[in-house]
């Protein structure tokens, strides 16, 4: 991932091309580049996860046109002749009925288009649209609590190993190491508990009151944050809990480190070598663990929206689940992938800028 | 000299002197080094001590239970622990608090001689009238099973893909090192969603670990193939490979010992991540609906509604043994870290 993995490599091929053709030169530039190999693996991603989800329900053998129809049919107890005619003219429209090469191009190029669809259960709105409708609440829940979590585990991580901190917050270690190891939704129980059920200060589901109409009005807004707090505590915690003992970590090791010794030495005061020299180098490893530990807190995230009745991503992917729409299932798990897959790069290209020890360009 | 003189004929004294001797030079190189590490690791102590006694609580408590006592539902041939596994429908709607508890009867109202004795329900029931202490000591060690099953297989599966990529490098480790980046960043648990849901058929709780570990083998990849690049570049094993020993004597006599630290941590680590991606997994509704393991009873509560409802003992038990199974394994983690990571040992 880092330069010098891929570092031999390019040496030997800049010397094997030292002479070389303009475009072949070109060309292997291009490829040994970190920024195209990094969308490369990007693609990879989409394109291995994509293809996963294809094949996977062909092999089985399922139809989950018929399957649904038939679910359907129980439920209202309607009478099953003519389902398979049904289950056909869906399936056609759907283009379910093409030969399997055919499936996998539309599949494909609908996918590049990010168009998943029609929704099964609600069949004339497309997956798109429900998705449109959900994720923006997802979005919001998951940018503060992340952001927030990241910054205040990792300060709290930061004191916690500094040697110089009072005594007393050493106490505070036990707990948020047991805040970490619980998963999001056991917490999100018990907060429901104590503040929704025990003390009724706080709605207990939703995102804003069941009447309420979403609009831009201050009320809504005081709605929704009050609606929010209880999801977004569940998941704060347990992320503050995790940042604190990967930075705590870190910063008892860089305290090890030659420069601190250098730094106290030079007659720095206390404050200027805790910021600029300690955690400016611990929290590089916390940056990487974000981008591998996105996926982790957000399917945490997705059964916290379950838990609580939040309309974001999750709570309609657990919808979706029960009345296995399948299609709906599809474009929700390709859109938390593809945006995950999407943020780990992000994360991976501006890690230079953050740490200037490593670059990713040629030399 | 203790070594040439025992081949010889001895008297019984010289020989028990030996022995002890020999056991006390295995004591302190073998034995001493574990207390001692026990001693400056009170985390990894704490965690197994939990740990096993969550197991020794459910072993007990399976042993000791009912096997023989009437199930309220009025199923008499049923015993207890077998009341949420032959999933009768509902007979009646009694849910009752745990029966120790004095405070919290006016739940439900019920007839003088339906009033459990003081331990007849430890910890009450749930609205279809099923035992929650039966279930809970079925759930704990199905739930652990899928873990360990998940851990098992993808430590296998992991190490045997490290020593492939490091042992042939070229294709076939650009291929691996592919696989596990692009298995990484895909969330496994939305994987094993449309696995389930095209299966159709309920997941009994090892099929859940075995398709666990399918999707998260490539953490252990990744963590010991790093670690098998590293130690082939060792002067020792360089040593061993031009000395004439095969590959696999190298891969077990030389590379193991070394590798063990990691692989164990890597197994704890995996442990944990499946156990939370089965409860996950069930919560949403995708498990074995025949079977109590934790996260179905996590799924019934929720479905329920059993924190509105007020039955505090439907979702508190299966929630602490949830917690105790997770900080159990983040301290054994935490203390194995040490010696996965020698950096460490002077801070400690």
């Amino acid at each position: 991932m880092t330069t010098s993995d891929n570092a031999p490599s390019t040496r030997a091929r800049s010397v094997a091309n030292a002479r070389p053709v303009p475009v072949i030169s070109f060309v292997s530039a291009f490829f040994s580049n970190f920024i195209v190999q990094r969308f490369l693996l990007f693609l990879l991603t989409v394109w291995v996860a994509a293809t996963v989800i294809f094949v996977l329900p062909r092999l089985t053998g399922q139809d989950p046109v018929k399957e649904k129809l038939l679910l359907e049919a129980q439920r209202g107890g309607s009478v099953q002749a003519g389902m398979n005619e049904m289950a056909k003219e869906y399936s056609s429209r759907l283009g379910l009925d093409l030969p399997i090469y055919e499936q996998y191009v539309n599949y494909m190029t609908d996918l590049a288009q990010l168009d998943f669809g029609y929704s099964i259960a609600y069949f004339p709105r497309t997956v798109n649209e429900i998705i449109a409708d959900s994720i923006i609440w997802s979005i919001g829940l998951m940018t503060v609590t992340l952001t927030l979590g990241f910054v205040l585990g990792t300060g709290a991580g930061a004191l916690l190993g500094w040697s110089r901190s009072p005594g007393w917050l050493s106490y505070a270690f036990m707990p948020l190491l047991t805040l970490s190891a619980i998963p999001q939704y056991m917490l999100g129980l018990v907060l429901m508990f104590i503040f929704a059920i025990m003390l009724n200060l706080l709605p207990f589901f939703g995102a804003y009151s069941p009447g309420n109409l979403p609009e831009w009005s201050l009320g809504f807004i005081l709605d929704v944050l009050k609606h929010s707090i209880l999801p977004a505590l569940s998941i704060l915690f347990s992320a503050v809990g995790f940042w604190a003992i990967g930075m705590r970590g870190m910063m008892i090791n860089t305290q090890g480190e030659d420069f601190m010794v250098q730094a106290d030495a030079k007659g720095l005061n206390g404050a200027r070598i805790f910021v600029r020299y300690a955690i400016r180098n611990a929290l590089l490893p916390q940056v990487t663990g974000l981008a591998i530990s996105f996926g982790t807190l957000l399917t945490g995230a997705v059964l916290v929206e379950v838990l609580f009745q939040f309309p974001g991503l999750g709570n309609t992917l657990f919808y979706a689940i029960r009345v296995s729409d399948f299609f709906q299932i599809t474009g929700i798990v390709m859109t938390i992938i593809i945006s995950l897959a999407l943020a780990t790069m992000v994360i991976d290209l501006v890690y230079p800028l953050i740490d200037p020890r490593v670059k990713y360009t040629q030399n | 000299m203790a070594r040439v003189a025992s081949a010889r004929n001895l008297t019984m004294r010289t020989r028990v002197r030996l022995a002890r001797r020999r056991f006390g030079i295995f004591y302190q190189e073998r034995i001493e080094p574990i207390f001692s590490y026990g001693r400056r690791n009170p985390s990894l102590i704490v965690g197994l001590g939990m740990l096993g006694a969550l197991l020794f609580f459910t072993v007990i408590g399976m042993l000791v239970y009912g096997r023989t006592e009437p199930h309220i539902t009025g199923r008499a041939q049923d015993s207890r622990l077998d009341a949420y596994v032959s999933g009768g429908a509902p007979v009646q709607d009694k849910r009752l608090p745990p029966s120790w508890c004095t405070w919290c009867e006016d739940i439900v109202e019920l007839e003088a001689d339906e009033k459990p004795s003081l331990f007849q329900y430890p910890m009450g029931t749930d609205t279809q009238s099923r035992d929650l202490f039966a279930t809970n000591l079925r759930g704990i060690p199905l739930t652990l099973g899928t873990g360990l099953i998940a851990g098992l297989l993808s430590v296998g599966i992991g190490t045997i893909t490290a020593f492939v990529a490091a042992y042939y490098r070229g294709v076939p480790d650009v291929l691996i090192r592919l696989l596990t980046d692009v298995g990484i960043s895909i969330p496994g648990l939305l994987i094993l969603i449309i696995i389930r849901i095209q299966l159709g058929t309920e997941l009994v709780w090892w099929q859940l670990g075995a398709g666990l570990a399918a999707v998260g083998w490539v953490f252990s990849s990744r963590t010991v193939r790093s670690q098998v690049l590293v130690l082939r570049e060792q002067p020792y094993v360089e040593i061993a490979r031009q000395s004439g020993m095969s590959g696999l004597a190298i891969i077990f006599r030389e590379m193991m010992p070394n590798l063990i630290p990691y692989i164990t941590a890597s197994f704890v680590a995996s442990v944990a991540g499946s156990i939370l991606a089965s409860i996950g997994l069930e919560a949403l509704g995708l498990g074995d609906f025949s079977s109590p393991s934790l996260g179905m009873t996590v799924y019934w509560v929720i479905q329920f509604g059993a924190i509105t409802l007020g039955m505090w003992w439907w979702w508190l038990f299966p929630l602490v043994f949830i917690v105790i199974i997770f900080v159990s394994l983040f301290l054994i983690s935490a203390g194995l870290d040490e010696w996965s990571n020698p950096r460490l040992r002077r801070q400690a």
